[in-house]
């Protein structure tokens, strides 16, 4: 009998093309994920070197960051970011890699149409030049992110030189609390773990919530796994997962279903796998959640208040909490609920598909956006805000004053025209809280969907159950 | 890529846990299609007022510390998203070395592509080495004996992976390494779409 092994190192040792003495592997890789931002300079490199594009048939290319979300038919203002986008086309043309383009109504945020697609598929391992590829672990695949070099790599070889990641288990258990929602778990674990807790691991998320969670709420949790240092999350395939990819474009064709679901059924680490470090949640202990500081990691329950800088005793924390509270505005005793805000960004790769927007608009549903609250609403891909206009939720949200826009990351990083201006205080759905991260000088609150939307109709930081 | 073998230079202090990429170099500067030219925006908010008027009190800024060459920071640094705009940004300023405790592990990577040394040494250790830099004392990163050298010739040991200092020792290019073993590739792929065929078209 082999020794038991973890979900991560199934993969993982599914896909050694080669090993080398001292333990760096040549990984293969299935499916990689290309966006205009971090592959012009990898292109470039493959083109001067005179190398050729191993796998454009595992490919998928679309523009996301730079697109604008308002009105398409003018095309893109912004030279600079018209030249990326330009570049993503030229060079997809040029290597014949698949794109969806800005008008193509499958465009979206390349990790929502990922999975959108059906591409995205149990076992697999998949790449892609932007750290939030850990969504796709949701799906059992061991995904993750990388930088401009390697995606060059991915080009030419279709691999990349890795060393094994070591393995970490977080077990989320109980039943999760009304108002209560993915998102508030992958923030309660970062608030626990730290930002850098879950460094040089793959995360391997189990207990009865996880397996409660739609593929949605998966891929939330998934996809914010880089914001603990992980690079990667894993989440064990079940039907769940199964129904999610049957039928979807690019899923296994029907002939080879039954094979793939068989083998997709192996992937779950093996009773008595053995994992280098173990986390364990209560689900009973997680309220919804909100972040106070200008890192993931600082973040607390909304029944909360800011924290004292002065009640820490260690000399670089403290400081790192004063110059945040600082930039953030905050002062040390605020009750949360107290906390105004300017605007409310819900979208991004980290909660902007379908039951995202259902969660927002039954919160939004008969209400009014506060006076002076600026409200967005940016479909996480073309096909997300298709089946929202289909079930009604874009008259929800504009009857009650939310601004719904066309797809791409926009204010998650502001690359685009979205951004915020010096001061001012948003409620985000998104994943990061960095200074600067939606503008300089701009304020981020990361919270859930339902969470943003609550905030958004009172003007403050609010506890949704408190709505219902 | 260049190879790195020893440096010796001015070392600048950033005593500052969890530098984000963002910090590094914000996204308004990810628009280029070139890996050069982003020295001029690294670190460019705590580097710059609004006005793109220099800080003087940021320490890239003194000058004591414009020609640095080596950045001794702090815990979890490079956290945050995969842009390899931040290395390059570093590297396009004149900084060829990181010391910190801890990186995030997507920055750490993204450094050895471009021949940047990021050395992971205990806390303590980078402790004496951040008040060498605020001292304005020079630094001397020796990668062939993993050592870093104080002005007084005091040597810290760090560790690293073997591979990785091969390559960085010698400037060696990843795709070309891995191309010497393209049938292994192949061979890998004719297995795979054997017992997989719904991953090949």
């Amino acid at each position: 009998m082999s020794k038991p092994r973890t979900m991560f190192e199934k993969i993982w040792d599914s896909h050694v093309v080669r090993k080398n003495d001292d333990g760096t592997c040549i990984l293969y890789i299935d499916r990689h994920l290309v966006h205009e931002v971090t592959s012009p300079q990898a292109f470039e490199g493959l083109r001067l070197a005179g190398r050729r594009m191993r796998r454009p048939d595992a490919t998928l290319a679309v523009a996301d960051h730079n697109v604008p979300t308002a009105d398409r038919a003018t095309g893109i203002h912004d030279s600079e970011s018209l030249l990326q986008v330009e570049t993503l086309t030229s060079n997809c043309k040029e290597f014949g890699v698949t794109l969806f383009d800005m008008h193509d109504k499958r465009q979206g945020i390349v990790h929502v149409i990922g999975p959108e697609q059906g591409m995205t598929q149990p076992g697999m391992t998949i790449v892609c030049g932007d750290s939030h590829t850990s969504t796709h672990g949701a799906f059992g695949a061991l995904a993750f992110g990388i930088g401009t070099s390697e995606v060059e790599h991915v080009l030419a070889t279709q691999t990349l030189m890795q060393k094994p990641a070591r393995n970490m288990r977080i077990t989320v258990e109980g039943a999760l609390p009304l108002g209560v929602t993915a998102k508030d778990v992958i923030l309660a674990i970062i608030g626990k773990i730290g930002t850098a807790g879950g460094t040089g691991y793959v995360v391997e998320f189990a207990g009865s919530v996880i397996r409660g969670l739609s593929m949605e709420g998966r891929m939330t949790v998934c996809n914010m796994t880089i914001e603990a240092g992980a690079r990667a999350g894993l989440i064990a395939p079940d039907d769940t997962t199964f129904n999610y990819i049957k039928g979807r474009p690019m899923a296994p064709p029907e002939k080879d279903w039954d094979k793939a679901v068989a083998y997709w059924r192996t992937l779950a680490s093996d009773p008595g796998a053995t994992y280098d470090k173990e986390v364990t949640l209560n689900a009973a202990d997680i309220a919804p959640q909100v972040t106070w500081g200008t890192s993931p990691e600082t973040v607390a329950p909304i029944t909360g208040y800011v924290p004292d800088p002065d009640k820490v005793a260690e000399p670089a924390r403290k400081t790192a909490m004063k110059h945040a509270l600082e930039y953030m505005g905050l002062a040390p005793g605020t009750k949360l609920t107290d906390i105004r805000i300017d605007k409310v960004f819900i979208g991004s790769c980290t909660n902007g598909r379908i039951e995202d927007l259902r969660a927002a608009a039954a919160v939004a549903k008969g209400r009014k956006v506060a006076a002076g609250v600026y409200a967005m609403i940016v479909p996480g891909s073309g096909l997300v805000k298709a089946q929202a206009e289909q079930e009604g939720l874009d008259k929800i949200f504009k009857t009650a004053g939310f601004d719904w826009r066309e797809p791409g990351c926009s204010m998650c990083l502001a690359m685009n025209a979205d951004k915020l201006e010096p001061g001012e205080r948003c409620a985000a759905t998104s994943n990061r809280n960095f200074e600067g991260r939606q503008g300089r000088g701009g304020r981020t609150h990361l919270m859930s969907p339902a969470m943003a939307a609550a905030a958004a109709i009172t003007g403050k930081l609010t506890d949704v159950r408190e709505l219902a | 890529m260049k190879a790195f073998t020893v440096l010796k230079g001015v070392a600048a202090p950033l005593p500052v846990p969890n530098i984000d990429t963002d910090k590094i170099i914000p996204k308004q500067y990810l628009k280029t299609i070139q890996r050069t030219g982003l020295g001029q925006y690294l670190f460019d908010e705590i580097r710059f007022t609004p006005d793109r008027k220099e800080r003087p009190d940021f320490v890239l800024n003194k000058p004591a510390y414009r020609q640095a060459s080596i950045l001794v920071a702090g815990e979890n640094f490079g956290c945050g998203s995969s842009r390899e705009h931040a290395p390059w940004a570093l590297l396009d300023f004149g900084i060829h070395c990181v010391i910190a405790p801890s990186y995030a592990d997507i920055f750490y990577n993204n450094c050895f592509k471009n021949g940047i040394l990021p050395v992971i040494m205990p806390k303590d250790k980078v402790d004496i080495l951040m008040k060498d830099a605020e001292a304005g004392k020079p630094l001397t990163v020796d990668l062939p004996r993993q050592k870093v050298l104080r002005d007084n010739g005091e040597a810290f040991s760090f560790e690293i992976d073997g591979f990785r200092k091969h390559c960085l020792v010698n400037g060696l290019d990843d795709i070309g390494l891995t191309l010497e073993h393209e049938p292994d590739i192949t061979a890998f792929e004719k297995q795979q779409k054997g017992s997989q065929s719904w991953l090949y078209k």
